[in-house]
């Protein structure tokens, strides 16, 4: 028999951005205790608005399962004597565990028998046993923050204010510090702000949309979609499709009325990621655009109500939008006054890290940087690397910057190009920074790619030099995420470069700070930090284990190269030459992987085959290296595969671990330069049948 | 609703709320928060219930009477209430409700926002109070205070009085505010706006108010250590103050930033220490209940 429960927290405003994971963490720690408890549900499933956090599980049993207690005892051998009577041992252990002497069992654990108690626990009644139950949920759930309140100890993300608990239609008493759960529910704040009785827990649901509260938040999600579409629709654009300002809206009310604004025209003159900047993050608005994608002078905003005085609210928040406006054009016009260059030496007052100096100083070893880098790459020019690499950081002096702190790179761009930089520079400005979050776009320019590149090895390569390297979740200056963009521009773009060549010029620019790693220790480091992140795409790429473990080390700092390895290598391991590759490299390696010579003499080879073999290796020797500085790895490959005849003649016809050790080792020498040859392209002891 | 009536249209809806009503604390101050009737009386176990206006300083934030939404120098509404109560937002509400501003008839929301206080060692949990999208309160649950927890939590809501005014008054600019029948905002304040803007950004002398700051840290030091934590939290105000000058001037560089608002830090840890000493040899004279005083009395000697 089961029956549908409910529990509703009541809650101050819970903070919108924990709403979504701690709806999954409701859910996930209810099915792990109710399986600890032993008591069968059909689905678990959790609700949530800014005033309250449901839980909603159907068909729970109304009995515990029963379980199988074994308690261990005594060893047998000291529980009964020779003749089979108890010992007073016996008796006490099956006094202690309430049953018979004779119920005793005997199990053996690593060999050595032992008795045991096996006593069945019936199970309880659910009804009983769920508040303590739901109190240790609700003392479970974590939040990135939570507080105390009031003369308690408890902590959540913010007071618990009421609380509702139904098993079938019956309340469950619970407590928790001076709430009492009840079978009353709360409306909306402000238009159904009296207690509501609640009878059953289908009664539940319809009481709270009776009373303004929309509490599944996936269909909450979806009205409010709906409805700045249909205002949208109306005002003749299209609203901005983001989705996390949806999410955040709608853990921020319990009922939505969507509601159209406007504002002067005259802000249009501000770029538009100014403007949606401050409608998002500032008042949470969906901004509007046109059939050609540009910005309207509107707005749609969510309230939490109906539409009663809708002119009231709209009016309010045009009035506080223009406000905001307001200062964002008096924000461009003051930073637009000056061209950007003049920002720059003010960039000594920005401390980059206490150790590394100021931006100023960080901005001089990028420009050294962005320039090497350039070269070797033979991309963009160095005037274009010098210029860029000099502004990049400029617009963090900037008023707007300072105000919209998300905005750094895409105003420096508008600056450089309102003060009639070179437009690539400019480009260059904005993309510096990316890609900033995985699936980021990367960086288009030749000057913007190198740029790019130039800051994150030079961020890289300065926080390792100073020992500071990310551990564990502590990531507090993106090392990872820079590391992961490094190596995405560098595969996505194929680029030629080596990398620990570039770290090494990095590290050059330290010297004058004295850092506590050499140059040796840091290159190192820093190469096997992005030969991990490495690792993480391939993966993601959907490339297996063993073929990036074989190549990932092969290529030392040149990551397209690992990168076109592992394909050819993945590709291969589908030919039908892979047998016979297999066949050749297995067979050598398996008897030569402690020898460590190559060498052989040949005047000491006796069987045919076995000159035959290791003539046919001199052959293919200068045609796989010709193939394999030519890139036609395949090729090379082909030809290895094709020594397989040979090999297996070889182990047919001679024993190679012999007593006479001078022709053991010339033997063993042809094994390890076959091995030798065939590891040109990668580790293959690694790679997997 | 004038914006004289407003103010004293909160002071009576808390003062029937059982809050007394202080004044002004008098010194420069940042914000309500730093008055000793906040920042020392939520330290420690007594119940505490204030509400009073408070004149605040951000001299950063002076520009010169042109901008019509930000002053160097404004006016908090400062209510705390120790413990907090269960029904501390319904209480909110219905203030606002007092001064005319019907829930049902605009959007209010409570966004998360939490305040922390990096000089004053200080942090709490809570919100901005929205009217229809614009900040008209910050909402507080104490956690922390001069780097000690706090224990009962207070709740503080700093109504920013000047915006409720020009919401209620329906003007686009502060100075436009009616303070009463006849004077405006700007008739009271708008003069003094331009001449701060000038001190804090060009006028203020570096040296001055560098040794200035020196000697207040010395004189707190010297009399916190004789355990009069008042007159020594004075001086750390005056830290306070002229660090923010400091700021405005330009004159405080990043790398000196840190180790400026550490050394206030220090500062109120040590006078809020010493405050929660000096309530506990008074014997905590505003907890009422006798048994509750002596039980938490004896369990401090235990803990020692």
């Amino acid at each position: 028999m089961n029956k549908d429960f409910l529990l509703e927290i009541g809650v101050e405003e819970m903070p919108s951005a924990f709403m979504g994971r701690s709806l999954e963490d409701f859910k996930t720690i209810t099915a792990q205790k109710l399986q600890e408890k032993r008591i069968k549900y059909i689905s678990v499933d959790t609700l949530g608005t800014p005033r309250r956090l449901v839980l909603h599980i159907k068909g729970l049993e109304e009995n515990q399962d029963d379980a199988l207690i074994e308690n261990k005892g005594p060893k047998k051998s000291s529980a009964f004597d020779q003749d089979g009577s108890p010992s007073k041992a016996a008796m006490g252990f099956a006094r202690g565990q309430g049953i018979e002497v004779s119920d005793l069992e005997i199990r053996e654990v690593a060999g050595v028998e032992y008795v045991f108690a096996i006593k069945k626990e019936v199970g309880g009644q659910t009804e009983d046993l769920l508040s303590g139950i739901l109190l240790d949920i609700i003392n479970s759930l974590s939040f990135p923050k939570s507080m105390r309140w009031g003369y308690y100890h408890t902590r959540f993300a913010r007071p618990i204010r009421w609380l509702l608990a139904l098993y079938g239609d019956k309340a469950i008493n619970l407590q928790v510090e001076n709430v009492l759960s009840s079978n009353y529910t709360s409306g909306h704040r402000f238009l159904a702000p009296e207690p509501i009785l609640v009878e059953s827990i289908d009664g539940y649901f319809t009481a709270l949309r009776d009373h303004y509260v929309i509490v599944d938040q996936v269909e909450r999600k979806k009205m409010i979609w709906q409805q700045v579409q249909d205002v949208a629709k109306n005002a003749g654009g299209r609203a901005m499709d983001n989705e996390d300002l949806l999410n955040e809206v709608s853990f921020l009310l319990e009922y939505p009325t969507a509601f159209y604004g406007e504002f002067s025209v005259s802000y249009l003159d501000v770029p538009p990621e100014v403007l949606t900047t401050s409608m998002i993050e500032h008042q949470r608005y969906f901004p509007l655009f046109d059939d050609e994608n540009k910005l309207l002078p509107a707005f749609i905003g969510v309230r939490n109500g109906t539409d009663f005085r809708l002119d009231l609210v709209k009016a309010g928040n045009e009035r506080v939008l223009k406000a905001r406006l307001e200062d964002a054009l008096f924000f461009w016009k003051e930073d637009t006054q000056k061209p950007l260059a003049e920002m720059v030496p003010g960039l000594k007052e920005v401390l980059f890290h206490e150790r590394l100096g100021s931006l100023l100083d960080k901005v001089g070893r990028l420009r050294d940087m962005a320039v090497y880098v350039g070269q070797e790459n033979g991309l963009s020019t160095p005037e274009k690397l010098d210029r860029a690499a000099f502004l990049c950081k400029a617009d963090l002096r900037s008023n707007m910057v300072y105000e919209f702190p998300e905005l750094q790179g895409i105003m420096g761009r508008y600056y450089a190009n309102e003060g009639g930089e070179d437009s690539e520079v400019a480009d260059a400005i904005l993309e510096h920074y990316l890609p900033r979050f995985a699936g980021d776009s990367l960086p288009a320019s030749e000057t913007g790619i190198v740029l790019s590149l130039a800051e994150k090895l030079c961020n890289l390569t300065a926080f390792f030099a100073i020992g500071i390297k990310p551990s564990g979740s502590q990531d507090p200056y993106a090392l990872r995420r820079q590391a992961l963009g490094i190596v995405n521009i560098i595969i996505d773009l194929g680029l030629k470069s080596d990398l620990r060549q570039l770290i090494g010029q990095a590290y050059e620019g330290l010297q004058m700070l004295s850092p506590d790693r050499n140059r040796e220790d840091t290159v190192n480091d820093l190469m096997d930090f992005i030969l991990q992140r490495m690792r993480g795409i391939m993966l993601d790429r959907g490339l297996s284990y063993d073929v990036i473990d074989g190549v990932l080390y092969q290529a030392g700092g040149d990551l397209s190269e690992i990168m076109l390895r592992a394909e050819v290598l993945r590709k291969f391991k589908m030919a039908s030459q892979w047998e016979d590759f297999q066949v050749v490299f297995n067979r050598s390696y398996n008897l030569s992987r402690k020898w460590e010579s190559a060498a052989v003499r040949t005047e000491l080879l006796e069987d045919a085959s076995e000159k035959a073999l290791y003539q046919h290796y001199l052959q293919l020797r200068p045609m796989v290296e010709i193939a394999v500085k030519e890139k036609r790895y395949e090729a090379a490959l082909e030809m290895l595969a094709g020594m397989r005849t040979d090999i297996d003649q070889f182990f047919e016809a001679v024993m190679v671990m012999v007593e006479d050790e001078e022709l053991k080792a010339a033997r063993l020498g042809i094994l390890k330069a076959i091995v030798g040859l065939c590891n040109f392209l990668a580790d293959f002891s690694k790679v997997m049948p | 609703m004038n914006f004289q009536e407003m103010l004293m249209n909160l002071q009576e809806f808390w003062s029937k709320q059982g809050c007394i009503i202080q004044q002004p604390y008098d010194m420069e101050k940042g914000a309500g928060t730093m008055n000793p009737a906040t920042f020392l009386r939520s330290l420690g176990p007594e119940p505490w219930k204030v509400a009073y206006v408070e004149p605040s300083r951000r001299p950063t934030d002076g520009r010169y009477g042109e901008n019509p939404n930000r002053l160097q120098h404004y006016y908090q509404f400062q209510v705390i209430l120790k413990p907090s109560p269960d029904n501390v937002i319904e209480l909110y509400l219905e203030s606002l409700r007092n001064l005319g501003i019907e829930p049902e008839k605009h959007d209010i929301r409570l966004v998360e926002d939490n305040w922390e206080s990096p000089t004053l060692g200080a942090w709490g949990l809570g919100w901005e109070v929205w009217l229809d999208g614009m900040e008209i309160t910050q909402f507080t649950y104490f956690q922390q205070c001069g780097s000690f927890d706090c224990y009962p939590v207070s709740a503080e809501i700093t109504y920013g009085i000047e915006r409720i005014a020009m919401y209620i008054q329906n003007k686009e600019s502060i100075y436009d505010v009616e303070w009463v029948d006849g004077i405006s905002y700007a008739d009271v304040h708008h003069q003094s706006e331009v001449d701060y803007s000038h001190y804090n950004f060009t006028v203020a002398d570096v040296a001055t108010l560098t040794t200035m700051f020196n000697l207040c840290e010395e004189e707190a030091r010297r009399v916190a250590a004789l355990q009069l934590p008042q007159p020594a939290y004075d001086y750390v105000l005056k830290c306070s103050h002229l660090f923010n000058l400091l700021d405005a001037r330009g004159a405080i560089s990043v790398t000196e930033r840190t180790g400026y608002i550490g050394r206030v830090r220090n500062l109120a840890r040590t006078v809020a220490k010493e405050y929660l000493d000096q309530r506990e040899r008074l014997g905590y004279p505003l907890i009422k209940d006798d048994n509750l005083r002596k039980e938490l009395l004896k369990a401090e000697e235990v803990e020692g």
